[in-house]
């Protein structure tokens, strides 16, 4: 079995520990601003919008298109990094995993899925659909 | 952002060193300040205003900060000035020297950079960061192993997609960096090389080869900005500035575009405040992280239309005697340095350079008399500050 590049812990803030907790049970949770609608990334308490401090949790569909990515070629274990845009909206930085990293395009679609960090705390990454 | 004709540059200096394993940083601050000075013919006791970021010998000296690098040059200051924009912080200190002299908050302003990266075995583009973790995006970027590299790669990657950019084209940049850089004998990459040899380079994160990617070098460089009175007093031709502006790009909520930097936004005020147009430029230094870097660039600056970036660099379009844009021609980043990871002191000391005609003669631009300098600091695919100068030989 191929080994797997050690993913970094990610180190919460008080206010983000809902997105972290719903990880553990896999869910990807947004922010959707009440006052202006808009969904935004990475989850802020004030809308980086309009600056209305009424934001709430959203889970998303998990459902998005790559952006771009580019394939870490110099590294112990490759690895492909990507910015994908949800369903919702918003785009995102992640990874794309469990698959051939030379097919990853452009506008592919790809679906939610977790991948333990160091510290065993899920963190969301997608694969090709 | 500027006040148009109150600063000149009158003093600069690049320091020689290419690995700095026998001197420590604060030193090397000290010695591009005090080759500075001598080629303004200025003495330290001149100096009143002090620009540093935060690559200076102190800054993560709890409490102490600039202060510890000021303490060491025993300078004696009515003005200081630490914006920390990473590789464009020294153009934007020039625009506030600029700002400064003209409010009469000082007369002789010196800007210091240096760097030992190389001499440290600083994996710069290649390591994933650790630290920062106070910043709000680290939990949510971190874990994805975001590198210098691969964030600029994944800007390259977009620009293809969307305007059919190609390797080959992005290759001409490196191409044109290094005829220059066969001319600089402190250049660390002197060879000429082919659009062959970039794309047959290895990968280092797709689609970006090794040879789009700048060198790792130490060293440093510094600048004194004065203002006209004192300029016109000194041996050098006077090299004013004559337009600056400043703009940060980042994510946006998640509104990502990868497509344009902040230079869609600085360059307007900086040509607006010079009122001269892109076709008026007769040579740029433009921060050549990576050969992506350039190119995006040029394209929100306005030397060709968005999309179109890739067949304006090819076919030699940026080598001195030429192309029509002579770009970098001491070699640039790709080629030459790139002192403490941070390019845009080289590329303020290169545009100099051409205005008082003391380039190589190989790649001097015949009667220089208009130049620009763009900076990019921090990642143009999360966040970065876009700084650009107009600069004019009196």
């Amino acid at each position: 079995m191929a080994r797997e590049r050690a993913i970094t812990s990610p180190v919460p803030f008080p206010e983000t520990e809902p997105y972290w907790a719903a990880a553990k049970q896999g869910k990807l949770l947004l922010k959707r601003c009440a006052a202006c609608g808009a969904y935004h990334f990475y989850p802020r308490m004030l809308c980086p919008f309009c600056f209305c401090a009424d934001t709430e949790w959203r889970e998303a569909t998990g459902e998005g298109t790559i952006y771009s990515f580019s394939v870490m070629r110099r590294a112990d274990i490759p690895y492909a990094i990507a910015y994908v845009t949800l369903a919702e909206g918003p785009t995102m930085m992640t990874n794309i995993v469990d698959g051939d990293l030379d097919r990853i395009r452009i506008g592919q679609r790809v679906r939610l899925v977790f991948k333990p960090a160091e510290n065993g705390q899920p963190v969301p990454m997608f694969t090709p659909v | 952002m500027s006040r148009p004709g109150t600063g000149y540059i009158a003093g600069i200096y690049e320091h020689p060193t290419r690995k700095a394993d026998g001197k420590s940083l604060a030193l090397l601050h000290a010695e591009v300040a005090k080759g500075a000075l001598e080629d303004a013919g200025l003495s330290k006791d001149d100096i009143d205003g002090y620009f540093c970021a935060g690559d200076v010998a102190g800054w993560d000296a709890r409490g102490t900060g600039p202060f510890s690098m000021i303490d060491y040059l025993g300078l004696k200051l009515r003005y200081l000035d630490s914006t920390e924009s990473w590789g464009s912080s020294y153009l934007v200190h020039v625009a506030h020297a600029t700002q400064a002299i003209a409010a009469g908050k000082c007369r002789v302003a010196l800007i210091t950079l240096a760097g030992r990266p190389r001499a440290e075995g600083f994996g710069t583009g290649t390591a994933v960061a650790t630290d920062g973790l106070t910043a709000a995006e680290a939990q949510f970027e971190l874990p994805y192993g975001p590198t210098v590299v691969n964030t600029y790669a994944m800007c390259a990657m977009r620009h293809m997609h969307e305007y059919g950019t190609t390797s080959e084209q992005l290759a001409w940049i490196k191409v044109a960096a290094s005829h220059h850089a066969q001319h600089n004998p402190h250049a660390m990459l002197r060879d000429v090389v082919t659009v062959s040899d970039v794309v047959n380079s290895p990968l280092i994160a797709d689609p970006l080869h090794r040879l789009d990617c700048c060198v790792i070098s130490d060293g440093g460089g510094a600048l004194i900005v004065t203002g006209p009175e004192i300029a016109k007093s000194l041996k050098h031709p006077p090299v004013k500035v004559i337009g600056a502006g400043y703009a940060p790009k980042h994510q946006m909520g998640g509104r990502i575009d990868l497509t344009y930097s902040g230079a869609r936004w600085s360059g307007p005020q900086a040509f607006g405040e010079a009122g001269v147009t892109p076709a008026d430029i007769q040579y740029a230094s433009i921060y050549d992280s990576f050969t992506i870097t350039v190119l995006i660039t040029l394209e929100d600056l306005g030397f060709c239309e968005k999309g179109k970036g890739g067949a304006f660099v090819a076919d030699g379009n940026l080598i001195a005697g030429v192309g029509k844009l002579p770009f970098n021609t001491d070699g640039g980043g790709l080629c030459n340095n790139h002192p403490s990871n941070r390019g845009g002191m080289t590329k303020v000391i290169e545009s100099v350079r051409q205005l008082r005609g003391i380039a190589h003669p190989k790649v001097q631009v015949p009667g220089c008399g208009l130049a620009l300098v763009h900076g990019t600091g921090g990642a143009l695919g999360t966040r970065h500050g876009s700084a650009t100068l107009i600069l004019e030989r009196e």
